[in-house]
């Protein structure tokens, strides 16, 4: 069905690259006006209690400062919480920027300091003092277990475990392999190379042009104007080009909201740009603690499955992600027992980080299976093998396309896999102990409702404009390439506008979805304009198209054709000219197909394959080579997509074994708030990356066959990578990041019990 | 901390920057770095800001041919340097070979670690040190790129390492 594409499908550059490579791409806090004012956000010092005293006379003193902003004198926002809910805001109390004196984490907003320069701002700051009655700070999610609750609103029911099948707990009884264990994950944060920045211009009529760092303009948009009841016809938000993401800009961020309420009170355009500190008290990825018990058959067949799932919530927000459901729907087993439950801490809200719920409960499972394979005394490859189900367990559905099994062979043959020798500790080189891991990894194929709009100008030009953003995933470039192979034009003849609010409705970009929602919003508005040509075509006389239905066309080398004989055929351009048009612009509608959901279900899968090398002297891991097999419907952009698996990948090295948000729990507060203490992965941790695009047909996850890249990649790195340090070393660590002082333990007890 | 208003209202100093070729003079507060200075009063905005801390490599740029965290430079304490950003290396139309390495290699995503990237790049195969792709990988590790591009960018450094071998590439702006 897509057999035919000249323009989709190959491995182009990104038609945003030369302004990315050359530094002229415009990002959030590189847009200024005259006069403009900056913004810098003064962060508690206490991560719970009441500020009792805020002395800003001395920053008043500065030269430069402007106005200084308090709880005490905040100008009036919105009173409603409803008003202060953006698109994907969650059960609970939005965070109101200085609401009031009290302080519910680390690094909470405090102070606003608004001067006429950067510098004067961020010293002045300095200069601001606040007095707190601290108070007993509670940020140690194992300690606050006993406290744990089932959420009592759902962000989404889909994020509630399914009933339970069987009786899992007879089951694992009966079974003869058995394996249980608790796993916890550290909390990760985002991190993207971009500072959060907004720059609010304000012209002279009082209409606004906002730049935003967030994967939403039109979310920012709606945001601020219900806080402080502007007329949305007077502002719009761009997102041009957005320096990373990864889930930390689907909500937006008080540097929005400071330099809107700033520029509103003081009428001059404003520009709030955090520092990277600040960004360590945003969202994150939220610390769990895990419990999988699972037992299989002499031959490795599954028995029981019981997956629990705990992580951290704030105060003031019941965050919430699918972690453990992936247990019921991964393999085939018939009886499953999934929990799921929060625990409130002295912390900023948790959010949707690459792979929400996936990337935690995935690495739990994954670390599991590899337990049960070493159990049951056969290849960890093998166990997954005979487990596979073609069928979502969980909702008894059938799925849209599982080519798992082509992602389990190829990735293998290309990792080398039938070299493994099964015993741990059985790989050496010199002084390093080599490991093998695999993991499966599986993701949500979403798609969302989305706009677009197509335009055909008199010199068989395009544009396409939606409000859709690109955070670095390609979506400039895949965009255009579907409209360009519609109008059988070359990638170069597209203009493509996103990153807009007064664009056509785009949800935010998140989940994976973008592609797939906006690319078929695009095609089916490319189509409606070649509807429109046909009707047009049909009016002139002794048309050759008089009798041609909307489905027996199609444009080839700026003609309208029959598909079945392009001799048969008029010039578009001859078409627009005697219709009188100097452009055709349409406007598509899409939702996701009810009908198909109801169905079935979609989802994206893969097998990583991970080989370590550990030091024994040292601790230290490399992660040398890693096979990465995707089975993702259509690949629109072999580069592109390719570019996403790589950077999950990536990240999935980081949260096997770097990252971590480190807090003290006497105070509550993160020490590790900088790029230096907080390590993602850099050049020299990340060796050779190999990924594999499955072949896989399906036309029911989307209406082009996509099934969306931004997530997959990171899901079941961190598992594989933990299941080839335990190959290489023999010791299981259970806790990640697997740090160079836990592989150290863990191994000096292994080398004893081997002595 | 005891800042003294006094502090701000301190007298400038004059600075002498040839920036990308162009000599330009300035009177500078001291505690200007040559990060917001670019990013601020020049609006070269093609040298970015991911941590002011020395961690990032977000804003490298070439001062006298070495490369360079420009938020760990004081604008005032470069009198006399000559200063090259990403925008002296090359524009859309007329890409450096180091920069058009990096389209299509596809040696970034999000874009905002990019211009650090390629000027550190540049650098180093200017420095003649790396060798092997290990080395590339060591030497470039001041660059963060939290999208994950780095086999895609040790790629794209390779090439123009192998073609300024075969043939010595034209010499970035100075």
């Amino acid at each position: 069905m897509f057999n035919s594409s000249k323009v989709v499908g190959l491995p182009l550059s990104r038609i945003d690259g030369p302004l990315k490579v050359t530094g002229t791409a415009g990002y959030a806090a590189e847009y200024s006006a005259p006069d403009m004012l900056h913004g810098y956000v003064v962060c508690s010092t206490v991560a719970t209690g009441t500020i009792t005293k805020i002395d800003t006379s001395a920053a008043e003193a500065f030269p430069g400062v402007v106005k200084i902003y308090t709880y005490e004198n905040r100008p009036k926002a919105a009173w409603r919480d409803s008003k202060w809910k953006d698109e994907v805001a969650l059960p609970g109390h939005p965070l109101r920027p200085l609401n009031n004196d009290r302080i519910l984490f680390d690094g909470q907003p405090v102070a606003l300091v608004v001067a006429d320069s950067f510098e004067a701002a961020r010293d002045a700051a300095a200069l601001v003092q606040v007095t707190y009655e601290a108070g007993e700070p509670h940020t140690d999610l194992a300690r606050e277990q006993g406290d744990s609750y089932v959420p009592p609103v759902p962000r989404m029911q889909a994020f509630m475990p399914p009933k339970p099948r069987g009786d899992s707990e007879a089951a694992f009884a009966q079974a003869p392999h058995q394996i249980s264990a608790e796993y916890t994950i550290e909390g990760e944060h985002h991190n993207p190379m971009e500072l959060f920045a907004t720059t609010a211009i304000r012209h002279e009529d009082g209409s606004y042009l906002i730049h935003d760092k967030s994967q939403g303009s039109q979310n920012s948009h709606d945001y601020i104007c219900n806080i402080f009841s502007l007329d949305p016809e007077t502002v719009v938000v761009r997102n041009s080009y957005v320096g990373g993401a990864f889930g930390s800009g689907l909500r937006p961020k008080h540097q929005l909201f400071f330099a809107v309420m700033a520029s509103l009170d003081l009428k001059r355009s404003v520009r709030v740009e955090m520092s990277r500190q600040e960004m360590f008290y945003l969202t994150w990825r939220p610390t769990s603690i895990q419990t999988v018990s699972l037992a299989a058959d002499d031959k490795g067949h599954l028995q029981s499955v019981m997956h629990h799932a705990l992580h951290a919530t704030s105060r003031y927000e019941d965050y919430q992600e699918n972690v453990a459901n992936w247990s019921g729907l991964a393999y085939k087993c018939d009886n499953v027992t999934i929990s799921y439950e929060i625990a409130k801490l002295d912390v900023p809200t948790p959010g949707d980080m690459r792979a929400p719920g996936a990337a935690t409960g995935i690495t739990a499972l994954e670390t599991a299976m590899d337990e049960l394979a070493y159990e049951v005394g056969i290849d960890p490859l093998e166990l997954r093998v005979i487990n596979f189900i073609h069928r979502d367990q969980n909702t008894d559905k059938d799925l849209t396309s599982k080519a798992l099994h082509a992602c389990y062979r190829e990735g293998a043959e290309r990792f080398g896999w039938s070299e493994r020798s099964h015993e741990p500790r059985s790989m050496r080189e010199g002084n390093e102990l080599i490991g093998w891991g695999v993991a499966t990894g599986i993701w949500e194929a979403q798609m969302s409702p989305a706009e677009a709009k197509v335009r055909l100008s008199s010199d068989g030009k395009l544009t396409v404009s939606a409000a859709a953003s690109d955070i670095g995933t390609g979506t400039y470039t895949i965009l255009g390439q579907l409209a360009a192979e519609a109008f059988d034009l070359s990638l170069s003849d597209v203009t493509v506008k996103i990153g807009d609010s007064s664009l056509p409705k785009t949800t935010v970009e998140g989940g994976s979805w973008t592609a797939a929602s906006s690319g078929t919003a695009v095609q089916v508005a490319a189509k409606m304009v070649i509807a429109t040509l046909l009707k047009a075509a049909q009016k002139i006389d002794n048309s050759p198209l008089a009798k041609a239905t909307e489905e027996q066309v199609e444009v080839a080398e700026g003609r309208l054709v029959l598909e079945t004989n392009h001799q048969v055929g008029i010039a578009l351009s001859d078409i627009m000219a005697a219709a009188g048009l100097d452009e055709i612009e349409e406007h598509a509608k899409i939702e996701p197909d009810k009908s198909i959901q109801k169905k079935y279900s979609a989802y994206t899968h893969s097998a990583v394959f991970v080989e370590v090398r550990v030091d024994e002297e040292l601790g230290q891991v490399r992660v040398t080579r890693v096979v990465d097999a995707v089975a993702a419907g259509r690949i629109l952009n072999p580069k592109t997509a390719r570019s996403q698996i790589l950077g999950g990948v990536v990240m999935g090295i980081g949260m096997a074994l770097h990252e971590e948000g480190m807090v003290d729990h006497r105070t509550g507060r993160i020490m590790n708030h900088n790029l230096a203490e907080y390590h993602v992965p850099a050049h020299a941790d990340i060796e050779e990356i190999d990924v594999i695009f499955v072949e896989e047909d399906d036309d029911k996850a989307s209406p082009i066959g996509v099934k969306g890249l931004g997530e997959i990649g990171i899901v079941g790195v961190a598992a594989a990578v933990s299941n080839a340090i335990f190959h290489a070393t023999g010791s299981r660590i259970r806790s990640f990041p697997i740090t160079i002082d836990k592989v150290l333990g863990a191994t000096a007890l292994e080398s004893e019990t081997l002595q | 901390m005891d800042l003294s208003s006094q502090s701000h209202t301190a007298a400038t100093c004059p600075v002498s920057l040839t920036i990308n070729g162009e000599k330009r003079s300035f009177d500078l507060h001291p505690w200007v770095s040559l990060l917001d200075l670019l990013r601020g009063q020049l609006e070269l905005t093609g040298t970015k800001k991911g941590c002011d801390h020395g961690q990032c490599g977000a804003c490298t740029v070439m001062i006298d041919g070495e490369r360079m965290n420009s938020c760990l430079k004081l604008a005032v304490s470069l009198d006399g340097a000559e200063i090259t950003t990403i925008e002296g290396l090359g524009t859309p139309d007329n890409l450096h070979p180091m920069q058009k390495a990096f389209l299509e290699h596809d040696a970034y995503q999000c874009g905002y670690c990019t211009p650090g990237q390629i000027c550190s790049a540049v650098a180093l195969v200017k420095e003649g040190h790396a060798h092997e792709r290990h080395e590339i990988r060591e030497q470039m590790s001041g660059n963060l790129c939290r999208c994950g591009a780095y086999t895609n960018i040790a790629d794209a450094i390779e090439e123009v390492m192998a073609a300024d071998k075969a043939a010595p590439v034209r010499e970035a702006a100075e």
